[in-house]
């Protein structure tokens, strides 16, 4: 005759059960799918092909390669940015920050569209620069994602640190690169990690800009439409994993609280 | 000869001033000499500008006029890394992405010093702040303490000049601060550099320091050793500031004679008769007597242990006086306080005004003179606005008028004196008049027993009794912080 109590670990229950629904069970489906073939038998032949196929492995670089160069371009336009942002004492720098911000209140489609027709009046026809087009959409895309968190770090950075170092000696160069550049760090690695990893899959913005090369997230979407879940399947575990691998290693310097307070912002 | 006479102008502060960007004076005409070696502290309220003249000094933040020469040589618009001043900062400001080896030989490196060298001076320094051995350690491993330590390594390790340490203690517990202000103490004569310290704790600049420099609004008040500015304060400021105080407005009455508190004292100090001046009577002191044989009575208010000795409140008259003495009294009984003429430290008052603290009555209106008419609270309060018959501040609570206390100011030369009796809404005798080449000026006692401080034209004769015309235009009113 016990009567029912309601302890705090039962309030974890639903929580469970939405991890088990839309986790960890699609997740088994993905493992069974990738390891096995069309006659529902364990096999290897779907990983193997993946690294021997050249078109396969051509993909991964293509994405990787767009990957890098977007994340680069990011780095190298939101860094100033964002140190301008932090270190001015301009009352209206909050409208500015907005600005920034303000593009990704709207549907990002339309605004690929939009950077469509411009790219179009400027280059006469998209298809002479893809891998250029794909990089500027990217990085209109991503920008904000990497400014924030790099701007919340710099805002944080103690003024007195920095004066600490020029009282030390240093100029203001040295006390940029011995100081400053060492302590954003961990806004950069915020940046990098919510730029790099999104860049490699968002293959909308290669096909809306007619750029008609394959990556990661267009090759899975292209064996799941021709009804090969073995095939997407394992690109998509693969997917995961190196996506887990850059996590864990980015993990140890990024700093939570930046890129907390970057997602608060948006 | 010559080393000598640098040494004693090693560093010159010629009427510096900085005015910040709003308008607001945070240093105004800061002139100081400053000889080789010496420990001097910078003392006062915050916001009296100590920080900032610091700051001008290590070149954080830029004068907007006067100069600093260091041996002779203008440093003015030098950019920090070019002085040879190196300062210990209030929170540490250690480099958090550095360990403490690397945190101390950041000067060091900068001057591409050989690494050996490197690694011989941050031992030698650890060993000055006795954290041998902390080389590998990381800063967030480190209490305040020793953080502390290591900031002060960090800055020494330069072999600076000027050793600049803005309230470098502030952070710390009552017993680490005590330790540490020794060791700062002794670590300065060790080294023999020139030391400048930020405080507001006089009892830090009293135990430290060769020289003080009193600060407030921006301004020197004064400049003396410890004793000179503990025993021979130059003005109310200074009294107040350095130790408790009670001051007292006065009147001379002759020589060595001094009136305050309703009754005549004897000092040692010879001032003309009939100045105006303030007595400061340090708690120390005042003695408690039988009744009978004080030089005033009064009535013990409060009496609060602290340890060495209680500290005794007694209301005599209107007025207010603190004691500290070994002996216990009794609340609420009648006791006689004297003082020995030397415990009375005559400050003479320069642009003596008539100041009066009020309080302020149900309604926000002013208990002075029957209420003041038009008086607007708010104006006092920044961003402060009345909401239905109640005070609100600039964060939307609510100020009880009970809380506020106000001073009122008047000019002597406002006060027109009257001898008809209902001209004016203050009326008493004279009972002080000095002629001052072109006026007379007037001590008019009210019968509500206030001194008021009048200036005028014309003769009047002792004991007249007079009425005040004070027009409501010339009354000055400011917030009792």
């Amino acid at each position: 005759m016990g009567v029912f109590r309601f302890s705090r670990k039962q309030l974890g229950i639903p929580y469970a059960v939405f991890l088990i629904c839309f986790v960890a069970a699609p997740l088994l489906v993905i493992i069974y799918y990738a390891f096995t073939n069309g006659e529902g038998r364990f096999t290897l032949g779907n990983l193997t092909g993946f690294f021997t196929s050249p078109y396969t492995i051509g993909t991964l670089a293509y994405s990787f390669a767009i990957a890098v160069a977007t994340t680069c371009v990011c780095l190298l336009l939101a860094y100033p940015i964002a140190y301008i942002l932090a270190r001015s004492r301009w009352k209206a720098k909050s409208v500015v920050i907005v600005m920034f911000v303000m593009p990704m209140w709207i549907n990002f489609t339309l605004r690929i569209t939009a950077l469509k027709e411009i790219l179009t009046v400027i280059e006469g026809n998209l298809a002479f620069h893809p891998f250029l087009n794909t990089i500027i959409g990217m990085t209109y895309d991503f920008l904000p994602f990497m400014i924030l968190p790099m701007y919340t770090t710099l805002l944080k950075l103690d003024q007195s640190l920095l004066e600490a170092a020029a009282d030390l000696g240093a100029d203001p160069f040295q006390v940029f690169l011995k100081v400053t550049l060492p302590l954003s760090v961990p806004g950069i690695i915020s940046g990098v990690v919510m730029v790099f990893l999104p860049s490699m899959t968002n293959y909308v913005v290669l096909d809306m800009l007619y750029n008609s090369t394959y990556i990661m997230g267009s090759l899975i979407g292209s064996y799941f439409s021709a009804y090969d879940w073995h095939n997407g399947s394992m690109i998509a575990l693969i997917l995961l994993l190196i996506i887990l691998v850059f996590t864990l290693v980015t993990d140890r310097y990024a700093d939570e609280d930046a890129g907390n307070r970057g997602g608060a912002l948006l | 000869m010559d080393q000598n006479a640098r040494s004693e102008h090693f560093l010159e502060i010629k009427s510096l001033c900085r005015t910040f960007e709003d308008g607001f004076m945070a240093v105004d005409n800061f002139s100081l000499t400053i000889k080789q070696g010496e420990f001097v502290t910078f003392l006062g309220p915050s916001g009296c500008g100590k920080t900032t003249t610091l700051r001008m000094l290590a070149g954080f933040d830029m004068p907007s006029s006067g100069e600093i020469l260091l041996n002779g040589k203008d440093i003015t618009k030098l950019p920090p890394n070019e002085r040879p001043i190196n300062t210990v900062f209030q929170r540490y400001a250690l480099f958090p992405h550095l360990n403490i080896f690397d945190n101390i030989a950041f000067g060091l490196k900068l001057k591409k010093l050989p690494r050996a060298e490197i690694v011989r001076k941050v031992k030698k320094a650890l060993e000055m702040v006795d954290l041998e051995g902390f080389e590998a350690r990381t800063v967030q491993t480190l209490s305040g303490g020793q953080q502390q330590r290591i900031a002060i390594a960090r800055a020494i390790v330069n072999e600076p000049q000027i050793l600049l340490l803005d309230e470098p203690l502030g952070a710390l517990d009552l017993k680490m601060r005590k330790e540490m202000q020794l060791e700062l103490k002794s670590m300065h004569d060790k080294l023999g550099i020139t030391f400048i310290y930020v405080t507001h704790d006089q009892e830090e600049a009293l135990t430290m320091s060769d020289k003080i420099v009193v600060m407030s609004e921006g301004r020197i008040q004064q400049v003396g050793e410890p004793e000179d500015i503990y025993n021979e304060p130059k003005n109310a400021f200074v009294a107040d500031f350095i130790g408790d105080s009670n001051i007292f407005n006065g009147i001379m009455t002759g020589k060595y004679k001094v009136r305050f508190c309703g009754a005549e004292f004897t000092c040692v100090d010879d001032v003309e008769n009939g100045t105006m001046v303030e007595a400061v009577l340090r708690p120390e002191d005042i003695e408690i007597t039988p009744p009978d044989e004080g030089i005033i009575q009064g009535e013990v208010s409060s009496v609060v242990f602290k340890g060495v000795h209680y500290e005794i409140t007694v209301l005599s008259g209107k007025n207010e006086l603190v004691i500290q003495s070994t002996r216990k009294a009794q609340v609420g009984s009648r006791v006689g306080l004297s003082v020995d003429p030397e415990g009375i430290h005559i400050m003479i008052a320069e642009n003596m005004m008539n100041k009066f603290e009020v309080g302020v009555k149900n309604g926000y209106r002013l208990d002075f003179l029957d209420g003041v008419p038009d008086f607007d609270i708010t104006s006092l309060l920044p961003g402060s606005r009345m909401d239905g018959g109640r005070l609100l501040d600039a964060h939307g609570d609510e100020v009880a008028p009970e809380t506020l206390r106000v001073i009122v100011t008047i000019k002597p030369e406002d006060i027109a004196m009257n001898d008809d009796e209902e001209a004016g809404m203050v009326k008493g005798h004279i009972v002080n008049m000095i002629y001052k080449g072109d006026h007379y000026r007037y001590i008019v006692r009210s019968d509500d027993d206030e001194d008021f401080i009048v200036r005028d034209e014309d003769l009047w004769n002792m004991n007249d009794y007079v009425s005040l015309v004070i027009p409501r235009d010339s009354l000055q009113f400011a917030l009792k912080k």
